[in-house]
């Protein structure tokens, strides 16, 4: 049955769907479109040889060792977080998610500044990390804390809107049939929430990769040692070479396309095997 | 961190909590804290300790100075701009992305995210290089008159390239789980197409697209590496607040550009508690 | 209570793993040696062209190989880095005003640190000049002409970029010689001149690509390492270089950060790699990478590179960074107050 209304007509259809496109192309597609040219403007050869130097690959592996820590780590996080926000009810909730909240509403030039004095040499623990010879700042651990306080609410920020609408049934339901708490996570939320998660898991993941402020300020600049793609961007740009530059940029642009042809596939893959979303 | 920061499992039911059969509070919950404050309310204290060494005196000169009034004014009017442009925008594209079926569709969904994988200073070369005199967008705005690169327009296209993902991706999984069937029941109950929408729809995804704009505001307040390529930095006009931090600290003044950070924190802060309470708020009165 | 204890571990390591991977990576190789010079964005080229021979000389009279880490930013934050615990061998900064903060804040290195190389610790120097296009459209011979109507000045924030501090002390010291020595008059004058400035960019090379790349502008104000750098690779043809009547002496300084040094067993090579500098090959790559060599014989052989100008210095015409930092880019000093006063 197909009622009139549930429905715009052809015309405002193609209308909105226009507009929507035409915002697009304007403040996400050209922008693109300026990368790319500017990365292609010497020829194929020259962006090859751009992407091909030594730095570029250190940056490369680091920017995706960087992802590869934080990301986890802020999977496991956001899960906690929703569960515990949305399966109880206890006072100060919003303030919880708030405070989650909060890195989103400290600038990037900030948040470096905030591990600089923690651990900075002159910083809270900067005297005791110097005695025991351990280095955060200026080091990897510096880029991983900065990069993990960046996109920290991105996962949980995802999952707590989805979970709350879901509410507990499904789980209630699970535990009185006999089934333990992990195997009620296991079978009955995950489940559930796995396409909020997979959302969440890749912004986490394109915004790990892309941070520059935070992580300008406490990598030092140590060429092919702390750079990360971001930063190795930059570096290029004020070297003036604009091409290379471009290049690692489109390459970071395309290291999010293929997170997102990924979970495309695994959104067709799943829609074959349980027939229809839930 | 050790498994001891956890409060043990036979202290589960606290009196300020309301009983429930699911488990898992005292590890999810022990989690959350331990975690965030690890991670986010220490290190954010820190700043806040800095600032405290200053004196309320110096505080108030450098945290309220006429140049940072002016830069606030910027930050936040710029950033709430954008935010609503996004809101708007943003809730057309999920829309579009959600409702309808168009050739590319995936591409286009794919292109959403882009705002977060580029690195900001490359948005900001990119757009500066689109919007200024000789770019491919500002020769034509030229001539019109219009300025966009070095003004607070400017700053405002920043930050809607920005912020647009926070929009649309906060409002398209509500969307996605919005069944028909309440707008099938709206609809046989005669209700015309654009009440479904204002009556039903809106109120359904109104949270959502609450909480995109007000990330996209917070974080639009405290851009940087790409706002300051299009920005023109000039003093009390386009100079953001982020700038006036990087400012103080050319001056070796941490304590200054704490102050600077602290306000704008509290600020966004507030901002984020007020439409998170507000959404707390409109959830119990719908009674989800 | 097992899987909570694995879920605890996996967050401790996720941390705690990368930290241990951070500091076992220093080689024991007894005849190996690693320096981390801290430098600020323009000498990227100078120093890879020194950096191997250093290497090579270092070999021969030592038998040792030494390897370098290059690091390259912003003057200022640069010298932040280090006072924070970046643990830089040598900076080689744009000022001596952000050695002296390291000196001062980081006490890293003695405040007379200086003193420690000849020429003011400054192997090689450049100055201020005016980057136009082609053809000198709009007729700009000198600072004067900068302050005429309709003139589009580029220059970077002198509140965030080094290099921008320079621009403006030259302006400055040419204001005050035209307006007969007083200070009212030179302060008028960099006034009208900042008034002409549509653009303020965060750091010198943005404030380069503003003028080369966005073509906005008539006129940028630049080192001359980075106008002859603009000029002969950037845009063939495209620009010229105008020599004012007076200019300043910017004067880079290297130092041995000998905290760090100490600290890693590296004073002697460190101080080693400072000198070799002032060395005659070492001059020789300065002057191709555009800087003005101090060995007055290599600045004899590269004489028709560089322009005879007049320059002011800082120590003796603004008596030292220190003050002219507070004099003129500190919270409420003259940059402060010219553009305060304008509204």
């Amino acid at each position: 049955m197909k009622l009139r209304a549930t429905t715009e007509g052809r015309l405002t259809q193609a209308l909105l769907i226009a507009l929507a496109l035409a915002f697009l192309a304007f403040f996400l597609l050209l922008p693109l479109v300026a990368v790319f040219s500017e990365a292609l403007k010497a020829g194929i050869g020259a962006f090859v040889a751009a992407i091909a130097t030594p730095d570029a690959w250190a940056a490369i592996k680091l920017t995706l060792l960087i992802a590869a820590i934080s990301v986890p780590l802020n999977v496991v996080f956001g899960i906690a977080a929703s569960w515990a926000i949305t399966k109880f009810s206890f006072p100060g909730k919003s303030l919880l998610i708030t405070l989650i909240d909060l890195p989103f509403s400290v600038s990037p030039v900030v948040s470096g500044l905030i591990f600089v004095l923690l651990f900075g040499a002159n910083g809270l623990f900067g005297h005791w990390l110097a005695e025991h010879d351990l280095k955060i700042i200026f080091a990897v651990p510096g880029i991983v804390l900065a990069t993990v306080f960046i996109t920290f609410p991105f996962v949980a920020r995802e999952l707590i809107p989805l979970m709350m609408e879901q509410g507990k049934d499904d789980e209630e339901a699970a535990l009185s049939l006999g089934a333990s708490g992990w195997q009620t996570f296991w079978h009955v939320t995950l489940p559930n929430i796995r396409w909020g998660l997979l959302y969440g898991v890749l912004l986490c993941n394109a915004r790990a990769m892309g941070e520059f402020g935070a992580v300008s300020v406490v990598s030092g600049h140590i060429r092919g040692e702390t750079n990360t793609m971001p930063l190795h961007v930059e570096i290029l740009y004020n070297e003036y070479d604009f091409v290379g530059a471009f290049a690692v940029a489109s390459l970071l642009a395309g290291l999010a396309l293929v997170t997102l042809v990924a979970k495309s596939v695994l959104e067709w893959r799943f829609d074959l095997h349980s027939g229809a979303k839930h | 961190m050790s498994s001891t920061t956890f409060p043990p499992p036979t202290a589960r039911a606290r009196t300020w909590r309301k009983p429930s059969v699911l488990p898992g509070f005292a590890l999810t919950f022990g989690t959350t804290i331990g975690w965030l404050s690890l991670i986010v309310l220490i290190p954010i204290a820190t700043i806040f300790l800095k600032a405290a060494g200053m004196g309320w005196r110096h505080f108030l000169e450098v945290g309220f100075s006429d140049r940072a009034l002016a830069a606030y004014r910027l930050s936040f009017g710029t950033a709430a701009a954008a935010g609503l442009v996004n809101a708007v925008f943003g809730l057309l594209v999920a829309w579009v992305l959600v409702r309808y079926a168009f050739p590319g569709k995936k591409v286009v969904s794919a292109l959403v995210d882009l705002p977060f994988a580029l690195p900001t200073a490359v948005a900001g070369i990119a757009l500066t290089a689109l919007y200024s005199p000789n770019g491919w967008i500002g020769q034509f705005l030229d001539p019109l008159g219009i300025k966009v690169a070095f003004t607070p327009l400017g700053i405002t296209i920043a930050l809607v390239f920005i912020g647009l993902p926070f929009v649309v991706r906060s409002v398209e999984p509500v969307l996605a789980d919005l069944g028909k069937d309440v707008e099938e029941a709206a609809a046989t109950l005669g209700a015309s197409r654009s009440q479904t929408f204002a009556r039903v729809i809106f109120p359904a995804i109104g949270p959502a697209l609450l909480t995109g704009f007000a990330m996209a505001f917070a974080r639009g307040v405290g851009e940087y590496g790409s706002v300051i390529f299009i920005s023109g930095n000039m003093p009390g006009k386009t100079e953001i607040a982020p700038l006036l931090i990087v400012t103080q600290l050319e001056q070796y003044a941490y304590e200054g550009a704490t102050a600077i950070a602290v306000v704008m924190m509290l600020v966004s802060f507030g901002i984020l508690l007020a439409i998170n309470a507000l959404q707390a708020a409109g959830r119990r009165r719908m009674g989800a | 209570m097992n899987r909570r204890a694995i879920v605890s571990a996996t967050l401790a390591l996720g941390l705690i793993g990368p930290m241990l991977a951070g500091c076992s990576g220093k080689s024991a190789n007894p005849n190996a040696v690693e320096l981390t010079n801290v430098s600020y964005d323009p000498t990227r080229e100078l120093y890879q062209a020194i950096n191997p021979a250093f290497a090579t000389y270092w070999k021969q009279k030592t038998g040792k190989d030494v390897t370098f880490r290059m690091s390259h930013g912003g003057s200022g934050k640069q010298s932040r880095a280090i006072i924070d615990g970046l643990e830089a061998d040598v900076a080689t900064l744009a000022l001596a005003y952000d050695i002296d903060a390291i000196a001062a804040k980081g006490k890293l290195l003695p405040a007379d640190w200086q003193k420690a190389l000849p020429d003011n610790s400054a192997p090689y120097t450049s100055t201020i000049v005016l980057l136009v296009r082609q053809g000198n459209p709009k007729g700009i011979k000198d600072w004067g002409d900068l302050v005429k109507p309709g003139v589009q000045v580029i220059t970077p924030n002198p509140k965030t970029s080094g290099g921008a501090r320079w621009n403006f002390l030259a302006a400055w010291a040419y204001g005050k010689k035209a307006g007969g020595g007083s200070d009212a008059a030179a302060e008028a004058f960099v006034k009208k001149l900042y008034a002409n400035v549509p653009v303020l960019d965060s750091g010198a090379r943005g404030a380069t690509t503003t003028f080369v790349e966005r073509g906005i502008g008539d006129v940028l104000i630049s080192w001359e390492n980075e106008a002859f750098l603009a000029e002969k690779e950037l845009g063939k043809g495209k620009f010229e270089i105008v020599a004012p009547s007076l200019s300043i002496l910017a004067e880079p300084p290297v130092a041995v950060v000998t905290e760090n040094a100490k600290k890693h067993g590296t004073t002697e090579v460190a101080d080693a790699y400072l000198r070799y500098l002032y060395t005659p090959e070492a001059q020789t790559a300065i002057a191709h990478a555009f800087y003005r060599p101090r060995d007055p014989r290599i600045a004899e052989q590269f004489k028709s590179q560089f322009p005879q100008i007049p320059m002011v210095t800082v120590d003796k015409d603004f008596g030292g960074w220190a003050r002219a930092q507070k004099q003129f880019f500190d919270d409420g000093g003259v940059f402060d107050r010219i553009y305060t006063a304008k509204k």
